[in-house]
């Protein structure tokens, strides 16, 4: 019960200002990516900030952490701390293979007009059909869905399995097989489905110490495949934003996904 | 900021028939002496790879072979950046004739007998050896030969690495 009002009470402030999730990066960073030995420790940075993996700004919520290991369990982070601009927690490495760590924030809202006067809603799919008062009009019901994720690997990398739950990179390059100089290919899929014709934007860490920006955006193809040729070694965020207006009984929707993937030299 | 590639003289003068009897290739590796408050041996990766760069075969890595207080010589494989991702990550550590203590500056002699390298096929392969130092750098130098007909060749470091020669006897 306690932990359903937390939820609730994350998801409320994350619908409830969609113009600050706009303006500011999301992020989560990791210490390392490419580890080795029998088992490793990795620490976890997460906020939202204008300048990509830069504490400046507000601490994410990591309400919807879910921490998939290699064999598909889920793993519980250790040393959960909450900063003002960062939230950091550590996870030990304790088995071979590519761990997935991901916050994903999902739910559903509605914006009405009851008798002249327009009202907004959220909350759950289940409680949509009864939260609505019949008489409303111009409704707009929107599905919400925000994944910030990243990726870490002990020993050689293995196959990220996808969740068919709003945008997700299907990964033609590893994550964590990523140099400088090479070429990176993955596909942009929105619910399991490619996502085509959808602008991504690639930007490196470090923005502090330079002053071009260097940001780079790709267009994804037909089947949902872009391509990015590594510059620079070092971490890099990787964005996409689509939103799809709703039409009649369609549910409009608002997807967003924020990957973090490092590059080594 | 990428690797390494240094020209190399390829000179094919074929060695006298009873020196490669032990070993029908032989590396030289010259881990420099660096002068530094906080020296700490490299560790050091030896493999052949394809022209593409594709690696082979693995033929030495030398790295701390026990733990400390810091964690065990393994958690710092993965800074032989270039080995690692190109198959370092994929063996299971010790590998028998292949890990090794790490070595002290000077010339080191890495062999393999034709029996070691039977799957090899004849051909163009570059030798790599890639250098990676506690607070210091890390280096690849590469040095292409030819395996299945008597060759050698030559290539040096800048920083980490000092020269690294290849002897084929057949």
């Amino acid at each position: 019960m306690k932990k359903t009002v937390f939820a609730l009470t994350a998801l409320t402030a994350l619908l409830a200002a969609p113009m600050a999730a706009q303006a500011h990066r999301a992020w989560l960073a990791p210490t390392s990516t490419v580890l080795s030995g029998a088992d490793a420790w990795v620490g976890f940075d997460a906020g939202m900030s204008n300048g990509v993996f830069i504490p400046d700004h507000a601490a994410m919520r990591l309400d919807g952490l879910v921490i998939t290991a290699p064999d598909g369990s889920v793993a519980q982070p250790e040393n959960m701390m909450r900063g003002r601009y960062r939230a950091t927690f550590d996870l030990h490495l304790t088995q071979p293979g590519t761990w997935r760590i991901a916050n994903v924030m999902s739910g559903f809202g509605a914006a009405y007009k009851q008798g002249g006067e327009e009202k907004r809603w959220r909350g759950s799919e289940a409680e949509m059909a009864t939260a609505i008062p019949a008489d409303a009009t111009d409704v707009v019901r929107t599905r919400s869905i925000n994944r910030v994720e990243t990726f870490v690997t002990l020993g050689e990398p293995t196959d990220i399995v996808l969740t068919g739950q709003g945008l997700e990179l299907a990964p033609m390059t590893h994550p964590n097989d990523l140099a400088v100089g090479e070429t990176a290919t993955f596909k942009l899929m929105q619910d399991g489905k490619p996502a085509a014709n959808q602008t991504i934007t690639v930007a490196r860490g470090g923005t502090r110490y330079r002053d071009n920006p260097e940001e780079i955006t790709v267009v994804t193809g037909a089947d949902g495949g872009f391509s990015v040729t590594w510059p620079e070694a070092g971490m890099y965020w990787i964005n996409a934003s689509v939103r799809t207006p709703g039409a009649g009984d369609q549910i409009a929707m608002n997807a967003q996904y924020n990957g973090v993937v490092e590059v080594l030299p | 900021m990428h690797l390494r590639s240094l020209t190399i003289a390829l000179a094919a003068t074929g060695l006298t028939a009873g020196a490669a009897q032990a070993a029908d290739l032989t590396a030289t590796v010259e881990i420099p002496r660096l002068s530094s408050a906080s020296y700490h041996r490299p560790y050091v990766a030896v493999w052949i790879e394809t022209p593409d760069q594709t690696a082979v075969q693995t033929l030495a890595v030398w790295y701390q072979q026990t733990a400390n207080s810091e964690g065990d010589g393994t958690d710092w494989l993965k800074d032989l950046r270039t080995w690692w991702r190109k198959g370092g990550r994929a063996l299971r550590m010790p590998v028998d004739g292949v890990s090794g203590a790490t070595r002290a500056p000077g010339r080191h002699t890495v062999t393999a007998s034709a029996a070691r390298l039977r799957t090899l096929p004849a051909g163009q392969y570059n030798l790599v050896v890639e250098a990676a130092r506690e607070l210091g750098g890390r280096e690849v130098v590469r040095v292409p030969f030819r395996w299945g007909a008597a060759n050698t060749g030559r290539a040096a470091g800048t920083t980490e690495l000092g020269a690294v020669t290849v002897a084929v006897s057949r």
